[in-house]
């Protein structure tokens, strides 16, 4: 006799069941984590001034210091500052970004007169490497908060608008003519039709964008800044503190998980129509 | 109905161009490259009157969705007249509704807000709040006139197919068009929820006596709905040359006598006579009927070409 039970982990029939799975998926992290402290404590037991792999406890007292202490140069908790100063950042530029590039997109996208004139030229420029241009900001706005904001927004705008553009034009014609045939004048059918209808696409499109928006939130943080998290790790980089950067390496992708978990909380909760027929 | 004279037959044409409600007259439609267009449509004439349920039936690609497009106002005819009410049809707007074998819902919105957005659609924001609740009792009657009153908070991805096309119908019905125009709109239907859907059509046309052009490519249905049922096809003759570049004609045009609203007649043995008659005529690529043999024999069928 074979094949006469679906196997439960090995083979293309396998279906591990929920909590198996959740199991199973735990192991990779303990495995990380363990691999971790060996080496870790290799290395301190070879020379106690090891720099290169602290001990959890050095990482977890240069936690502490940094979050719960305040610094005596600014008085003020880093972390806590960092965190907003970023987090400032990445907000306001990703909320730019999504709303001039969802215009942009659907404009382009709706009204195909528009999508001739523009549509090229921003799949043309969307491909430019963002950070390339990243000193041509700095030059134009200067070396504070706007460069740094400018860079967010032309990176996530223009590849929001590439990707509503796209997404559009994907939605059926026939929608579009069965809209004509009800009365709904044009501006009608793009704010009433296709925008409700876009919502979620940008927000699964922000989902996407969002890592490479982290990505010029820390590199133009790291060129010119006074705070903030991409500021402060290459701060430390000078000081070889790898106890504060680890930490703060996990909080920056504590950050982008939560703030992925909350965009997909809130296409679960307002458009259950988009998770479910997509 | 064949005219020997081309003056008569003009006379005719306009003479029904004034009564009709939708009029097609010397249409012409071909796709693709401008230097190597295919001809689609080839001087298609028909005549609707109001009231009309004409099914369209035809061979795979000789052109009847390319015609209810044309009708819908989705694209315009390369040369020939379209009118309806004696006005041109220009693009898709209000006096005429469709519903397409899919995509005639929007998914964002529940099957109430679907009927009545037709409604909303058309007035202005201020007019909208003020008879927000006249609209949602219309769109109400026009649900429970379909059997959807348990299906009013559901959004259309929760629907059965033959549910989702009653509230397509609903949805153009709340804008009580005089044209309905359907493009094999039950076509993706298990034959079950078909037949039922059917009956829900013919049920509604009787009451409001709408003009219906009925696009399918199922034989049964088409006999057993239309009053009228037209076969437009590619395969025919005519005395042109062999490499004169053809296209569809309407080649039969017939008026479709029992009327019922029980599914029983499709058993009866007229009934799939001539379901094989339109077969043999209409679908069968090596019977070509030549151009004088059409029967055009529906007293609103005219032809303004000679043969």
């Amino acid at each position: 006799m074979k094949n006469t039970r679906i196997p439960l982990f090995w083979g293309i029939h396998a279906q591990p069941g929920p909590l198996f799975a959740r199991t199973l998926s735990c192991i990779p992290f303990i495995i990380a984590v363990a691999l971790y402290g060996h080496f870790s404590a290799e290395r301190l037991r070879v020379n106690s001034e090891d720099k290169i792999l602290p001990s959890f406890s050095q990482m977890a007292k240069a936690t502490y210091s940094m979050a719960f202490t305040k610094d005596r140069r600014t008085d003020d908790y880093l972390l806590r500052k960092d965190t907003v100063a970023s987090l400032k950042r990445i907000v306001i530029g990703v909320s730019v970004a999504a709303v001039v590039g969802l215009w942009l997109g659907i404009n382009m996208g709706v009204f195909r007169g528009m999508g001739a004139v523009f549509g090229a030229f921003f799949i043309f420029v969307s491909i430019i490497p963002p950070l390339a241009v990243l000193p041509i900001l700095f030059m134009t706005f200067g070396v504070d908060e706007l460069a740094k904001i400018m860079l967010i927004i032309i990176g996530g705008a223009l590849a929001i608008t590439r990707s509503m553009y796209l997404e559009v034009s994907k939605i059926p014609r026939e929608q579009i003519i069965k809209a004509c045939t009800l009365g709904a004048s044009q501006m009608a059918i793009v704010y009433r039709i296709i925008l409700p209808q876009m919502l979620p696409r940008l927000i699964d499109t922000i989902r996407i964008v969002l890592g490479a928006s982290w990505l010029f939130l820390i590199a133009a943080e790291a060129m010119a800044s006074t705070e903030g998290l991409g500021y402060r790790i290459y701060l430390m980089q000078r000081h070889f503190a790898m106890d504060v950067i680890i930490p703060y390496v996990l909080w920056l992708t504590f950050l982008g998980f939560v703030f992925d978990r909350a965009l997909r909380w809130v296409l679960e909760t307002f458009f259950r129509w988009y998770c479910e027929t997509k | 109905m064949i005219h020997t004279s081309e003056l008569e037959a003009h006379e005719r044409a306009s003479a029904l161009s004034r009564t009709s409600m939708i009029h097609i007259q010397d249409v012409y439609k071909s796709y693709g490259p401008r230097s190597k267009p295919k001809l689609v449509l080839d001087n298609v004439d028909l005549s609707i009157a109001p009231g009309e349920l004409v099914t369209l039936v035809g061979p795979s690609g000789c052109g009847k969705s390319t015609l209810l497009k044309l009708v819908l106002g989705q694209e315009l005819p390369d040369s020939g007249k379209l009118l309806i009410e004696a006005n041109p049809a220009g693009l898709a707007d209000k006096r005429r509704g469709i519903v397409f074998q899919q995509y005639s819902l929007y998914p964002h919105l529940s099957v109430i807000d679907n009927v009545a957005l037709g409604k909303r659609l058309s007035l202005p924001l201020w007019q909208r709040i003020a008879e927000r609740k006249q609209i949602r009792e219309e769109a109400m009657f026009q649900l429970r006139n379909l059997g959807l009153e348990e299906a009013i908070g559901k959004l259309p991805h929760e629907l059965s197919g033959g549910m989702r096309q009653r509230v397509a119908v609903a949805q153009s019905l709340i804008m009580s068009p005089k044209i309905i125009l359907m493009d094999e709109p039950f076509g993706a239907l298990d034959p079950g929820s078909r037949e039922h859907t059917q009956i829900f059509l013919l049920e509604l046309w009787e009451k409001y006596k709408m003009t219906v052009i009925f696009v399918t490519h199922d034989l049964e249905e088409a006999v057993f709905l239309g009053t009228r049922l037209v076969i437009l096809s590619q395969y025919y003759s005519d005395d042109r040359d062999d490499d004169c570049r053809r296209g569809s004609r309407v080649i039969q045009d017939i008026a479709l006598s029992s009327r019922a609203l029980s599914t029983e007649v499709k058993s009866s043995p007229e009934f799939n006579a001539m379901i094989d008659h339109v077969r043999e005529i209409g679908f069968k690529p090596k019977h070509r009927l030549h151009v004088k043999d059409f029967n055009l024999s529906h007293p609103n069928s005219f032809r303004t070409l000679p043969e």
